[in-house]
């Protein structure tokens, strides 16, 4: 069983920081198939949030197909994420190092590439998710 | 789509002030409602608008479908905690569920007895001797055992210390897991109605400002700074809720269902708290609305 946690200052909305912390720990194999998530009354009393953006967030995970309910008994995990294959973490750690030098030797500061890296970032994800 | 509160032009005047002119709104049930606004938005008259307590001067409002001084069996609909969570000082725990089950036909002694027992509280103390926090909670009980349909609490956190916040939300939101109630609640709290509201209005002078999901809020609104420009320049999609210049920089708060292309934006998420208060402000700054000089150019 994972335990949530709440980041309140993110601005992230809550239902969607239970999601990614679902992901994270598939990600991490925290949580395999066969898994229980806590149950609403479990998140609520342990959080003290709304039950209806828990069930909003179970909601969403069943739509991904990466949870399924089982009335009376709870949630449950049925499909894990693939992890991350640390190969390819490392290699892309080598090649954004490599950049980080690069755009510095062309006289950028940090807030500089700071401010390229979100605003590539965002375009990515949301070509992603268009 | 059904209402918990639908008002139509509500007003309430005492003598010749208006403590709520022309409110229209509509509030979907099922939900966890926060009501913000500063201090004589007109929260508090709404509420007693709502709960029968006052007869409205002009308009109307309805309560889960019905007119709020129907009768005795609307009166068992609705579950109200009023400012300061009042309870009888001189009468004791035992006492007010003794009351509770008198006056309440519907009155779940079970339910009552059981919160009385898990919150630790002493029977035979007098509500007047208990901490704030614990006669939050008596008087919480006693609306929610009488079984409503909906739960309106005004300000029911404002006494309370972060603790005794926390543990009365934690109440809250269990009662709205066991029993599927719809809740409305006051308060100036953001970070806690960020916790525990699904839904946010934001009401300024009896209008409603802003209504809506509050994810579906916080993922439409975002704070845009870059180099500086007019208002008027952004595209149509962008709705601009707060906007602040310096010589050479311009940030704005937009709200936008679209996501946001331009290079030149550094582009943040707001907070339910930013959000609040930029809507808030906008009110008391009419004369910053840009869209009357449009209208000068034909």
């Amino acid at each position: 069983m994972i335990e949530f946690q709440l980041d309140t200052t993110s601005g992230v909305a809550t239902y969607l920081q239970l999601v990614q912390q679902v992901h994270q720990a598939l990600q991490l194999g925290l949580l395999e198939p066969g898994d229980q998530l806590p149950t609403a009354q479990q998140v609520v009393a342990q959080l003290a949030i709304n039950p209806n953006t828990v069930l909003k967030a179970y909601r969403d995970l069943e739509r991904e197909g990466l949870v399924r309910a089982r009335p009376g008994q709870g949630t449950f995990i049925v499909r894990s994420l693939p992890r991350t294959d640390p190969a390819a973490q490392t290699r892309f750690l080598g090649s954004m190092t490599d950049w980080l030098r690069s755009a510095r030797a062309a006289g950028l500061g940090p807030d500089d590439i700071e401010a390229i890296y979100r605003t590539a970032f965002r375009n990515c994800f949301a070509e992603g998710a268009a | 789509m059904s209402f918990v509160m639908e008002a139509t032009g509500l007003g309430k005047q005492y003598g010749r002030r208006w403590a709520l002119r022309d409110c229209t709104l509509a509030i979907p049930a099922g939900r966890v409602v926060g009501l913000v606004g500063p201090n004589g938005a007109g929260k508090t008259t709404l509420l007693h608008l709502a709960v029968g307590l006052l007869t409205p001067t002009s308009g109307s409002i309805g309560v889960l479908g019905a007119n709020p001084a129907d009768g005795p069996v609307q009166l068992r609909r609705v579950g109200f905690v009023a400012q300061d969570t009042p309870v009888y000082a001189r009468l004791t725990v035992a006492q007010h569920l003794r009351m509770g089950a008198w006056l309440n036909p519907s009155w779940d002694t079970e339910m009552a007895d059981g919160r009385i027992e898990q919150l630790g509280l002493d029977l035979r103390q007098r509500a007047g001797m208990l901490s704030g926090g614990q006669r939050a909670q008596l008087a919480l009980t006693l609306a929610v055992a009488k079984v409503p349909e909906c739960l309106i609490l005004d300000e029911p956190l404002a006494s309370l210390d972060p603790l005794a916040r926390r543990e009365f939300l934690r109440s809250l939101m269990e009662i709205v897991a066991a029993q599927r109630i719809s809740v409305v609640l006051t308060s100036h709290l953001i970070a806690d109605l960020e916790r525990v509201c699904d839904y946010l209005v934001v009401l300024v002078a009896s209008r409603v400002q802003v209504a809506g999901e509050v994810s579906e809020l916080l993922s439409s609104h975002h704070r845009l700074s870059g180099p500086r420009r007019d208002a008027r320049s952004l595209p149509a999609n962008q709705e601009v809720i707060e906007e602040s210049h310096t010589d050479k920089q311009s940030t704005f708060l937009v709200r936008t269902s679209d996501p946001v292309h331009d290079p030149a934006w550094t582009v943040r998420p707001v907070t339910l708290d930013d959000l609040v208060i930029a809507y808030m402000s906008r009110q008391a700054a009419p004369e910053r609305d840009y869209r009357p000089q449009l209208q000068v150019m034909s």
